[in-house]
């Protein structure tokens, strides 16, 4: 037993553990609720015993034992209750606890694993994925997870209830999944760990604050899926991929709130140390089999390394950007793709390839992609086409979701020629 | 546990009746090698190809009375056209012999758990 550590702590010991102690109880009762509830006594019992008597030597451990306890109480109780579905349910699951506490070592790092496969299943939504994933392997409150996904609460819990009640109904494997299936769902793993950390990304909606600690939530999970799976290249790719666009967070943003282009940010404002460990486990991830997530960070490291925006490898991005467009084609890469050509092979190579993507079929699904408008008003303007130019900023605008690219557009609107600047008047 | 696969697919009326027929003598030949396929692995329970929705007779409450009338409960794009009961450990297992239908790639098959099974 240690030393007599504060609630704060305290509180801090059980989220760190709450992960591995709830993975492994879902494991051995096949049920998130009973898991959930079970871990919660066992929380409020630490809480309340550990001032007293100490801090176990193994904190995970003790609270494994306590909540196995309380939900086989809860079980027992069940089991003897009226309705006959919800007994035998019960005895279901106490019979099979107590077949999976005997072969149960300490093996709680592959239960995370299972766990994760199971929250990330092709069978439940994309939103129902993100939130279960949050909810039972990150370490945010229910709360701070709707607070970032600017959701109602209830709304929230009631995505998580549904998602539980369909693995248990329409019982939905605990387990990683074989190697015929390994691809697509680690896959749907990895994109989903990548939405979390979108969310935090994206610079509409919730606050900093809260938005920073979805960043960061995500970039734990990547951290732990490459330690479970160190020779998956794309999981390291991933986790490279996200630690070096967060490296650059506080330099994303003017003073005045207005987006900043990679190429203009302020670079002493980058987190150096974050770099570094991005450019770390992009080299780990290069030795394996290539994949998206590998040509994403490869692309984000090429601006890590530059050094100085005027310096941008855009040849090599312009690059990467063919290479994403074969392994994973979408509209969005070839707007970006565009973007790196027009800045390495001058505005009128970006132009050409623009005027192909508009006679594709692409075209309406880039209707109202305002970072498509933005990039054609760029090219435009470098282009010396100011009155085009200006239409099609006023357009990107219109689209905008948030302030800081609205900001940033806005500037770039009335930065163009004098003409420019009559045109916005008349416009507006 | 029990799944019921459901199959769901596109009214073939509208085509013309010799390519209709090769297409269903063709689906009809896969879906006998997808069945002796689930009765090796032991899962199959049983299977039902349904008449056309022109043959369905719906019955619906009124008030107190039962009216009887012609035709399905809804009219949808996509007809249910049959079904198949699975004996599967778990979702997963039913999934992989689903996507194995021949029926998945001219429609849609839903994947059903019965109710209420305790795990």
């Amino acid at each position: 037993m240690g030393l007599d550590p504060s609630r704060e702590a305290l509180e801090a010991i059980v989220r760190d553990e709450a992960g591995l102690v709830l993975a492994s109880l879902i494991a051995s009762f096949g049920d998130f609720d009973l898991a959930e509830d079970a871990l919660q006594d066992a929380v409020a019992a630490a809480l309340e015993s550990w001032p007293r008597d100490g801090v176990p030597q193994r904190p995970a451990a003790w609270l494994t034992v306590a909540a196995r306890r309380r939900a086989l109480d809860r079980l027992r109780h069940a089991a003897m209750r009226a309705d006959k579905a919800e007994a035998l349910r019960a005895s279901e699951e106490l019979r099979r606890s107590e077949s999976a506490t005997t072969e149960a070592g300490d093996d709680v790092t592959d239960e995370r694993l299972r766990l994760l496969f199971t929250c990330c299943h092709p069978a439940l939504s994309s939103e129902a994925r993100v939130a279960l994933t949050l909810r039972t392997l990150g370490g945010l409150s229910s709360e701070a997870v709707a607070r970032a996904f600017l959701l109602p609460v209830a709304t929230l819990a009631k995505r998580l209830e549904r998602a539980k009640h369909k693995i248990r109904d329409a019982r939905i494997p605990y387990r990683v999944p074989p190697q015929s299936d390994w691809v697509q769902r680690l896959g749907s793993v990895l994109a989903v760990v990548y939405l979390i950390f979108n969310e935090g990304y994206s610079a509409t909606g919730a606050e900093p604050a809260a938005r920073y600690s979805l960043c960061e939530e995500a970039i734990r999970l990547a951290r732990m899926l490459t330690a479970l799976l160190p020779r998956d290249g794309e999981a390291h790719a991933l986790l490279a991929l996200m630690l070096l666009h967060h490296a650059r967070r506080e330099a994303r943003f003017a003073d005045d709130g207005a987006f900043v282009p990679l190429d203009e940010q302020d670079r002493g404002r980058w987190r150096r140390d974050e770099l570094r460990e991005g450019l770390e486990a992009l080299r780990i991830a290069a030795s394996r089999e290539r994949g998206a997530y590998q040509v994403q960070a490869a692309i984000a490291a090429a601006h890590a390394l530059a050094p100085s925006g005027a310096d941008t490898p855009w040849h090599t991005i312009a690059a990467l950007y063919a290479e994403l467009e074969l392994l994973a084609p979408s509209p969005v890469v070839r707007v970006n793709r565009i973007v790196a050509v027009g800045r390495a092979h001058g505005p009128e190579a970006g132009l050409a390839l623009l005027a192909a993507l508009e006679d594709d079929d692409a075209a309406r699904l880039l209707a109202d992609y305002q970072p498509y408008y933005a990039a054609r008003a760029d090219l435009l303007r470098s282009a010396g086409r100011t009155e085009e130019a200006a239409a099609a900023y006023r357009i990107a605008i219109d689209l905008c979701r948030g302030e800081p690219e609205r900001r940033f557009l806005a500037g770039r609107l009335a930065g163009l020629a004098p003409h420019g600047l009559d045109s916005l008047a008349r416009g507006r | 546990m029990q799944y019921a696969l459901l199959f769901y697919n596109p009214p073939l009326g509208s085509m013309p009746a010799p390519q209709r027929d090769t297409v269903v003598a063709e689906m009809l030949a896969e879906m006998h090698v997808w069945h002796e396929e689930l009765e090796r692995a032991g899962v199959f329970r049983t299977m039902l190809r349904l008449a056309s929705v022109e043959a369905a007779t719906s019955l619906r409450r009124n008030g107190d009375e039962v009216l009887v009338s012609d035709g399905p409960f809804a009219e949808t794009k996509e007809i249910l056209g049959g079904l198949a009961i699975l004996e599967c450990a778990d979702l997963d297992e039913a999934l992989a012999f689903a996507k194995r239908c021949p029926l998945a790639r001219i429609g849609t098959v839903e994947v059903r758990p019965e109710w209420g099974t305790p795990r």
